[in-house]
């Protein structure tokens, strides 16, 4: 596998609300298994430039492409070859576990066969066998989210979005939520996350800092530390976001 | 591609529905008991009137006509009564209405008859009445549909000739439930349809699950009409259930084309389907749902729409407005077809008003539904 191969790139991607620029001409790529996290305070820009990406929201000016796709044109196509997690929880609480897998693969165009032998696979891998026949609402929250991880890459996505993944769960589900993330990676899948748990940016293989809609730092957290001369990216986050000029929220 | 997931997604719909005990007993509780209830306890017609009469010689005339009343189930005696009591009698509340015969009530009856019959029982003919009906008017509505009535059984049968001849077609009795049960109709779905669709899109989107739908392939049409589906299929089991109901409890005739009303019906269903997808892209939250649909549907349709006040006692304005209300057309249509009888042909006008309402809505709430993926 080539890895160098750019899954998503984005040149001068820009989005204005009226007078208000929430995208200021970001430029950046993410190769293949690699996970970028994409850093920036409440109102950076966070949400609408990934918004663009999952081909939600029309650029106002710039390119990109994801899974060799254009935002622009191809919103359809980008959508079947995507997976999408967002920080508000994304299963539904009344079906049971198996029940939104079947929804999910369905949604995706995976027939009832391939959609039970992955079933299998996911519940074997996640360890809750016996948990198939539960309702999602009786599930410990760690569970859940390793669940709708699952599930957002049950139809095998060349890139996966996560928006804020780990809101609100405690240490020890968090690293365990990680090392789904280092599985799916290894295995190809590309992962895009926002987060704004710094410690975990620290696992991610690339990271960007962005600051009122512009990318003011971009590469693998070592580097950057020793560039800015931080401890951590803690410190290295609070430093670039002094600078902010919009009011965060 | 297109139909990708569509299925799969009415299955979950259907499922939500069946889990939540809350929505099922709405969707099928809701009708039998409005139906009932409207049917049953909230009439407006003359069922238990007391009477007592008033005459000064009781004669064998005056006896039969008594028990002729007396007969109808509508009312029941009490008794005889001084004619200077009247006036206690009502007071009192032994009697809602007093039935005072003249001094001459047998002469003139008999005259009547020998002079060809010109004159009947209770008929007048010389500017004096030969009987009189003193009623208890604290409730005008009872009074006046009681003084209907009366004034009809007193005049029939030996009245060959009167002047006056009253005929109430297609509900005799004046039977409220031939009134309310469309005007129900015209109601339930509106709740049903509106409030249940907008409701469950809101909650999708308060949840967070409409934006992993969103950025799915499953297309933002396909998620609202796989939404409908156990929907409309839940509201047409509704639709057999009032139907039967009416029929068979209430014994309203059903007496124009099933087929008619039927294919009415499911027009008025889309058409409130696409009232609810309108409210969910107007509103965030649940409870913003809830409100608009009560505020803005609820409340129209039992005021204006003609389920409980004719549109034609309205000042011109409500009028006018009432014209925007699918419920009023609709209600219109169902008792042209339901008690009336009339053919289907009758009801072209409502059935394209409706049309129209449908077509526009559903363009519109697209329209909005679209626009705010941007």
């Amino acid at each position: 596998m080539n890895d160098r191969e750019a899954v998503i790139s984005v040149r001068e991607l820009t989005k204005c609300f009226g007078a208000f620029t929430a995208v200021d001409h970001l430029s950046f790529e993410v190769f293949r298994g690699e996970i970028f996290g994409f850093l920036g305070a409440n109102g950076a820009g966070k949400t609408t430039a990934m918004r663009m990406l999952c081909g939600l929201s029309y650029p106002t000016s710039g390119w990109g492409r994801v899974a060799g796709y254009d935002i622009a044109t191809q919103g359809e196509e980008i959508k079947r070859h995507i997976g999408y997690m967002s920080q508000r929880f994304s299963l539904y609480d009344d079906l049971t576990v198996l029940e939104n897998i079947r929804l999910f693969g369905g949604i995706y165009g995976l027939s009832r066969r391939e959609i039970l032998r992955r079933a299998v696979g996911l519940l074997r891998r996640l360890g809750i066998r016996g948990e198939a026949h539960t309702r999602v609402r009786s599930l410990p929250l760690g569970w859940k989210q390793k669940l709708a991880f699952a599930v957002a890459t049950l139809h095998r996505p060349e890139v996966v979005f996560l928006d804020e993944p780990t809101g609100g769960v405690d240490p020890l589900a968090r690293r365990q939520f990680w090392e789904l993330i280092y599985e799916a990676a290894a295995g190809g899948t590309t992962i895009f996350v926002t987060t704004h748990y710094m410690d975990e940016a620290e696992y991610c293989t690339r990271i960007s800092m962005l600051v009122d809609g512009r990318i003011q730092a971009l590469g693998t957290p070592a580097e950057l530390k020793c560039r800015f001369a931080a401890e951590s990216v803690d410190e290295l986050f609070r430093r670039l976001a002094r600078g902010a000029k919009r009011a965060q929220e | 591609m297109k139909r990708v997931g569509f299925w799969a997604f009415v299955r979950k719909e259907s499922l939500h529905i069946l889990r939540d005990p809350r929505t099922m007993l709405i969707v099928l509780g809701i009708p039998v008991v409005q139906l009932l209830l409207f049917g049953f306890a909230l009439s407006t017609e003359v069922n238990n009137l007391d009477f007592s009469v008033a005459a000064p010689h009781r004669s064998e005339a005056v006896r039969q006509l008594v028990e002729r009343i007396a007969a109808n189930d509508c009312f029941t005696f009490r008794g005889y009564v001084d004619p200077q009591q009247i006036d206690r009698e009502l007071r009192r509340g032994r009697a809602d209405v007093v039935v005072v015969f003249a001094d001459d009530f047998d002469r003139r009856m008999a005259d009547g008859i020998s002079a060809g019959g010109g004159e009947a029982g209770g008929c007048v003919d010389d500017g004096r009445a030969a009987v009189q009906l003193v009623f208890d008017a604290s409730n005008p509505n009872m009074a006046a549909a009681g003084a209907g009535y009366l004034q009809r059984l007193l005049c029939a049968g030996n009245a060959p000739g009167a002047e006056v001849e009253m005929h109430l077609l297609y509900n005799p009795r004046m039977k409220s439930a031939y009134n309310f049960v469309p005007g129900i109709m015209g109601l339930l779905f509106i709740l049903i349809c509106s409030i249940m669709t907008s409701v469950s899109i809101v909650r999708e989107k308060e949840s967070g699950t409409m934006e992993v739908l969103l950025v799915s392939p499953v297309r933002p049409v396909g998620i609202v009409f796989a939404k409908m589906i156990p929907y409309f299929l839940l509201s047409c089991v509704d639709l057999a259930v009032i139907l039967l109901l009416a029929r068979y409890v209430l014994g309203v005739p059903l007496s124009g084309s099933v087929a008619g009303v039927v294919a009415i019906s499911i027009l008025y269903l889309l058409l409130a389907l696409a009232l609810g997808l309108f409210i969910s892209t107007i509103a965030d939250r649940q409870a913003t749902a809830l409100v608009i649909s009560a505020m803005l549907m609820l409340l129209p349709v039992i005021m204006l729409s003609g389920m409980i006040f004719p549109v034609e006692n309205m000042p011109g304005v409500l009028q006018a407005l009432s014209c925007a209300i699918p419920a009023r057309w609709y209600i219109e249509a169902v008792r042209k077809l339901m008690i009336q009888a009339l053919p289907f042909s009758a009801v072209v006008r409502e059935f394209g008003i409706l049309l129209a309402m449908t077509v526009a809505l559903v363009a519109v709430a697209l329209h909005k539904f679209n626009d705010k993926l941007e």
